[in-house]
């Protein structure tokens, strides 16, 4: 019994963080989302392979598992990264290689030569006036919070649960700016826009839904993880009452609840992602389980440990805010708490009605 | 990532699960003397389901340690609802002390009737003024001739009116550091002035006494380890029972009750289980449950490979189990609503009161072993690095300088 990263997973998990830290510092990240352009940072990150991770090796990619696509997510959530990893790396290629008809597609992705927006959330939950509908073959209404500004290409959910591949020129896209400066998210405006049907096998639809949940609770791991150790380290050198305010129990048992509750859901993204390989008549429940718990305790650890850092938590200048606000994000989109636990509640029939 | 035990282990297993089939029946547990209880844990150790690891020498099974089919063993006992090997701070501390840091020849008169229930202990560590901060405790031991003489008091001391013996810290070096001056000291507890007042507690029973001591003699032999190496030799296995203390085993077992309680109580016609608001909360607890779950399967994870790190995983044991716990009987009782008051002899009374009693008994939990607050403190001073509180006399002085 091995439960935890192998030493492949652990180099994996040292490269990515050594070119974030050293090429995405905090500075980059502020260019990039000034400028609303991620793509030097995408590249940097196709050259080191991640754009092909979960490609088949017939298509150029490597095809590694969801594991080791949840450890890349992680770093990316821990250095507040922009870049379309969650679309392009994760949801698009696990919805493509469900056929064959888009090898080209596939090979694209994993050469860092296409970007693939994903367009799931509005089948998920619908507010407003969202949704679209798909009428003789062809797409009409509106999708929101669709990742990927610069996307190339779309992969749309109508209201059926089927999935379509949508190209550019058939669709309106308007830039939507979110509190998450580091995501880039638009409106796409369909109006009998030609679209070609990827799946309409539900379970595929699933799939994607599902492994996009696990890398969003993966970016929170990352990215809490960092603010506590932002916290611990600003309160080791923070000096109030002639000592550093991490000799204060009140400081210090903030720190130590956030550690309490956010070091299980370590063990807890290992356990979803190998699940979702693995375990399939589990996956589902689990990973629901999985995103609803981290967000929970990502919110408490981006409020505390902003709060550890006093007015200066507050502050552009330390930058805290980038990261709360990623944390903020990931819990809403593809489900939040409430809707993911009521739907851990129908996945194991707890419902006499 | 490998989560499988294995053919051997399987086979463990399944050999378990049909032992525990056929001999439920017989199953008793408890803390308590009585000859069935007495009976089913010599059964359970002739089968190596208990006191697995301890030598043939001193009356276990004699198997080498094996993490994994301990693990099997409190898994399948929690899932079946079978008492499992008996369970006292004779056999969960002591034994381990002895066999870590005990003479042979205290291991060889103790270990056997310890861990077949002929012999109930009580530990005898907290006193009124040494809670937290135990290493200060005051209950004095002086030798005369080949006898030490023991006065003062314990508190929070469970069993001790069923205990035949108290394994026991004393203060026998007053000059040295507080560390250093502590004794352990094993003695019988029919011994000419000890007495002993039950402490009744908030869940209405007294599940723990005060024990005082006026001119105690114990045989000068009666001490584990060195005269003043009392702190090392308590702290020999103190890790030990913070692990026991956050089992999530324990909490799976409780949150499948509490799912057949929403399933079963009713609210204006509706289950409890269609109703949202309880559903989410259930569901909330559940989720907690898990991620304490692939936490623990880490901890064991690396006790196998010893690459791996869980140090901090292992440390929030305590503070996450026992608070999870205190919610999940919490939510048990917010469920039946008035019903959730019911107590005692109230006919109304739902799952034997468990619901209420274990609401309170978890609190206690989150108090004893070490208080949330100490876990606290252990997580951010081991854990995380961060410098510990200044002493009282340190602030003092500062005080006085920046004036």
């Amino acid at each position: 019994m091995e439960f935890g990263l192998s030493e492949e997973q652990t180099l994996l998990q040292d490269s990515v963080q050594k070119f974030l830290s050293g090429e995405v510092a905090l500075d980059r990240v502020r260019e990039s989302t000034k400028n609303k352009n991620d793509k030097a940072i995408w590249q940097g990150l196709v050259d080191l392979g991640i754009s092909g991770m979960l490609i088949p090796e017939a298509q150029g990619g490597v095809a590694m598992g969801t594991l080791d696509a949840a450890i890349v997510a992680e770093q990316l959530g821990h250095h507040v990264t922009p870049s379309p990893f969650i679309s392009t790396a994760v949801i698009a290629p696990t919805i493509l290689s469900t056929t064959s008809t888009h090898n080209d597609l596939l090979a694209a992705i994993a050469l860092g030569e296409s970007r693939v927006g994903i367009a799931l959330g509005d089948s998920i939950a619908l507010r407003h006036d969202q949704g679209v509908k798909e009428d003789k073959g062809l797409l009409s209404g509106k999708a929101t919070f669709v990742l990927d500004t610069n996307a190339d290409v779309f992969l749309v959910a109508a209201q059926n649960k089927s999935i379509y591949l949508v190209e550019k020129d058939q669709l309106k896209i308007n830039n939507r700016t979110t509190i998450d400066l580091t995501r880039s998210t638009c409106e796409l405006l369909l109006d009998n826009s030609k679209a070609e049907l990827i799946t309409s096998d539900e379970s595929v639809y699933h799939q994607a839904i599902n492994i996009g949940r696990i890398m969003l609770a993966a970016d929170t791991l990352g990215a809490a993880q960092c603010m506590i150790d932002q916290a611990v380290s600003y309160a080791k050198e923070r000096e109030q009452f002639g000592r550093v305010i991490a000799s204060f129990q009140a400081v210090k048992h903030m720190c130590a609840e956030m550690t309490a509750g956010l070091e299980p859901c370590r063990a807890m993204v290992w356990y979803t992602s190998h699940a979702f390989d693995n375990l399939p008549n589990e996956s589902e429940m689990t990973t629901c389980h999985c995103k609803a718990h981290i967000s929970e305790i990502g919110k408490f650890v981006a409020k505390t440990s902003t709060e550890i850092h006093g007015g200066m938590g507050f502050t552009d200048l330390v930058g805290l805010h980038y990261w709360f606000k990623r944390i903020g994000f990931n819990r809403q989109l593809l489900g939040s708490p409430e809707m993911l636990r009521s739907e851990a509640a129908a996945l194991q029939g707890l419902r006499n009605v | 990532m490998d989560l499988s035990f294995g053919e051997e282990y399987e086979l463990f297993r399944k050999d378990l699960k049909a032992f525990i089939k056929q001999n439920r029946h017989e199953a008793l547990g408890g803390r308590l003397k009585s000859d069935k209880t007495d009976a089913w844990q010599k059964r359970l150790i002739e089968n190596g389901y208990t006191a697995r690891t301890i030598p043939k020498a001193y009356g276990g099974y004699g198997a080498t340690l094996d993490i994994v089919k301990s693990r099997i063993i409190a898994e399948e006992f929690a899932h079946a609802g079978v008492a499992g090997g008996m369970s006292n701070q004779g056999i969960s501390m002591l034994v381990p002390t002895l066999l870590e840091v005990g003479s042979e020849e205290q291991r060889l008169k103790f270990i056997q009737g310890t861990i077949e229930g002929k012999i109930i202990w009580c530990q005898g560590y907290s006193e009124p003024g040494a809670g937290s901060d135990l290493a200060s405790l005051r209950t004095s031991a002086v030798l005369d001739g080949d006898e030490w003489v023991v006065n003062g008091q314990k508190i929070w001391t469970s069993s001790a009116h069923i205990a035949d013996w108290i394994f026991c810290l004393v203060r026998t070096e007053p000059e040295a550091k507080k560390h250093h001056g502590i004794s352990f000291l094993l003695f019988k507890m029919d011994t000419p002035g000890i007495e002993i007042r039950p402490l009744v507690d908030m869940t209405g029973a007294a599940n723990f006494n005060e024990v005082f001591f006026t001119d105690v003699r114990v045989p000068k032999d009666q001490i584990v380890g060195k005269r003043g190496a009392g702190w090392m030799v308590a702290n020999a296995i103190l890790g030990h029972e913070r692990d026991m203390l956050g089992d999530p085993n324990g909490a799976l077992s409780r949150l499948n009750s509490l799912i057949t309680l929403a399933r079963s109580e009713s609210l204006n016609g509706d289950k409890l289980i269609d109703h949202p608001v309880y559903r989410d909360r259930l569901m909330k607890l559940q989720g907690r449950v898990m991620a304490m779950q692939y936490n623990d399967m880490r901890i064991l994870s690396s006790r196998l490979n010893p690459g791996q790190d869980a140090k901090i995983a292992r440390m929030i044991v305590k503070l996450q189990g026992t608070e999870l716990r205190h919610d999940i009987e919490g939510l048990g009782i917010d469920m039946m609503g008035e019903f959730g008051l019911c107590y005692g002899d109230n006919p109304d009374l739902r799952d034997n009161g468990a619901w209420q009693s274990q609401y309170m008994f978890q609190l206690g939990l989150i108090i004893g072993g070490g208080t949330s607050q100490i876990q606290k403190n252990i997580i951010s001073e081991r854990g995380l690095d961060m410098p510990r509180e200044p002493r009282a006399q340190q602030v003092k002085s500062q005080e006085a300088n920046s004036q």
